[in-house]
């Protein structure tokens, strides 16, 4: 059987997940990714012609709140979880990625 | 680096821009919780754990969102249609759970239209749900994206409901483009989806940029321009866009698809990724939300209490002047068309009623009524009043509101008798006998410079009451015999 996804597609997933993966990790997850949608192709011997597509496990649809404000975080509370702060907001490094 | 030349000649060549309007709605409160939807607060002073993404919270969609996108989405002439969201994941600071909540295949409006003042319709694909992202500041290198040393996040707007509204590569130029935003913004406002304000940054436009030969039908590469902050940017950046993408094809080399930046400061755009450097969004249903499928009661009672569209308005008032839509549409922009109906089913003369609104209002109605500017109007078409003691009341009512008759009375402006009037003409004529016989004898021109001599002088001897077309015409009688 081929396989069902490559060891180069596994490390352009890595690295969309920001995941640094050894060599040995890129193997492994190469075979258990494949075990995977091996699985997952099972369903392709079933017809289906007649189930409605399904987004949710749940037959439940509109759930909505109305549209009434709470009380939200103290900017206290919230400054405490940043890595840094500067003029009450959240201090990050230059954004990467970028190029000019 | 490309160097782009002012004189570049763009003849022979086609602008094709498809534009993506990202317009934040008027809710209380945030998309998917409960925390204040506000603009210009503290910085992070509007959170709470599902607008930071911190583990463990989720999401409860709110239904005044709903409401206002299907209210735009029937604006537009879309089909509203079950919808499901979808996790849009990357990594940037502005989303701290490192995915955004929106809607991707199944957008909760699909496949309508938005006409433009001069009557084109342009095609818009979808406006599908979305929520803001945080603000990110980029400290250092003049405040560049490329250039700055680190950033700083308000995540005030991160969760705040928006509306993408994609439209189809339909327009054609710089023009076409600020037509279509002011127009989409024009109904976000009526219908009070949005504020639509694009200073603060709750309208964005991303625009889609490519060209073509004339007379070619295949689509250019595109690039798209983003960071466009006002209708001047966007013609700006538009046409910035074009030459540059003209010049590389002309000298023979291929454009290469991009996000660019617009730097309004140095009215260029920067390259901010290629194609291959593109986000890989992974979409997939978001498991936190069930599907909304809005029930045919429910939007037909939002189709009903929808006011009437700028469109609607500009056909019904060209209508009841008897001219095309086009011609209506400045009146119509400045919410000015209740006045002209009001005006034209009283019986004023059109041509008058548009004058005024076009040229006589340009700072605004004050205090005017569209009751009081249909008297006026009325009295000056049965010649109660002339043009210029018309315009004289309008100001005045504009300045202090109250009755043109009353006006009209206090500044003395009653029609004059025409025999009343012949007589001062006959007094002018022979206290300037000079300037008469030039008058008679001149030629076209000089008949003009002495017409204009003569009428100022009985304006000034009647205190502006007589009308300068009846003196014009004792003139010219008097001189034919």
């Amino acid at each position: 059987m081929v396989q069902r996804i490559s060891r180069e597609e596994v490390a352009h997933v890595a690295r969309l997940a920001q995941l640094a993966l050894s060599e040995d990790e890129l193997d492994s997850f190469t075979s258990q990714l494949a075990a995977v949608l091996d699985h997952a192709a099972d369903l392709e011997a079933l017809n289906v012609d007649d189930v409605e597509p399904s987004t949710h496990p749940f037959p439940l649809k509109n759930i909505l709140r109305s549209d009434e404000p709470s009380e939200g975080f103290e900017i206290e509370e919230v400054l405490e979880v940043a890595p840094e702060v500067e003029e009450g907001q959240f201090r990050v490094p230059p954004i990467l990625g970028e190029s000019s | 680096m490309v160097k782009i030349l002012n004189s570049l000649d763009i003849k022979g060549w086609e602008t094709v821009i498809g534009l993506e309007v990202h317009a934040e709605l008027a809710t209380k409160t945030k998309m998917f919780s409960s925390a204040l939807n506000s603009f210009g607060g503290e910085p992070n002073s509007n959170t709470d754990p599902v607008s930071l993404g911190l583990p463990g919270s989720l999401p409860v969609l709110n239904e005044k969102a709903v409401e206002l996108a299907i209210r735009v989405g029937l604006a537009l002439n879309c089909q509203v249609q079950k919808s499901v969201f979808a996790r849009k994941n990357y990594f940037y600071p502005d989303m701290p759970k490192a995915y955004q909540i929106s809607q991707f295949d199944l957008p909760i409006n699909k496949e309508g239209w938005l006409e433009l003042p001069d009557g084109r319709r342009i095609g818009i694909e979808r406006a599908h749900l979305e929520e803001d992202t945080g603000k990110i500041t980029h400290i250092g290198g003049g405040g560049r994206i490329h250039e700055a040393s680190y950033s700083l996040i308000d995540y005030n707007r991160s969760g705040v409901p928006l509306i993408e509204i994609v439209g189809a590569p339909e327009l054609r130029g710089p023009d076409d483009a600020r037509d279509y935003v002011s127009e989409l913004r024009s109904i976000l406002v009526t219908i009070g989806a949005s504020d639509g304000k694009m200073e603060e940054g709750s309208l964005r436009v991303d625009c889609n940029v490519s060209v073509r030969r004339d007379g070619t039908e295949e689509l250019g590469t595109r690039c798209e321009i983003k960071n466009i902050n006002s209708l001047r940017s966007l013609g700006r950046a538009i046409e910035y866009e074009a030459k540059r993408q003209i010049e590389i094809i002309e000298s023979g080399q291929e454009i290469e698809q991009q996000t660019r930046h617009w730097d309004e400061a140095e009215g260029r755009t920067h390259k901010l990724r290629s194609k291959e450097e593109a986000f890989d969004y992974r979409y997939f249903p978001e498991p936190d939300l069930v599907p909304v499928e809005p029930s045919e009661e429910w939007i037909k009672e939002i189709a009903n209490s929808l006011p009437p569209l700028p469109r609607d308005r500009r056909h019904l008032l060209a209508e009841a002047i008897g001219v095309e839509p086009t011609e209506t549409s400045l009146i119509v922009e400045r919410d000015l068309d209740t006045f002209a109906l009001q005006a034209i089913s009283s019986n004023a003369d059109k041509n008058r009623v548009l004058v005024h609104l076009e040229n006589n209002l340009a700072d605004g109605i004050g205090k005017l009524t569209p009751e009081a500017f249909a008297s006026l109007t009325v009295m000056e078409t049965n010649g109660e009043l002339t043009a210029t003691q018309t315009k004289r009341v309008l100001a005045d009512l504009v300045e202090s509101g109250g009755d043109p008759q009353g006006i009209a009375k206090s500044h003395g402006f009653e029609s004059m008798d025409n025999s009343e009037l012949e007589e001062i003409v006959e007094r002018i004529i022979s206290e300037n006998s000079d300037d008469w016989l030039s008058y008679i004898n001149g030629d076209e021109t000089e008949r003009k410079k002495k017409s204009g001599f003569f009428v100022g002088l009985i304006m000034k001897e009647t205190s502006g009451q007589a009308d300068g077309k009846i003196v014009n015409q004792i003139l010219s009688a008097k001189a034919e015999n």
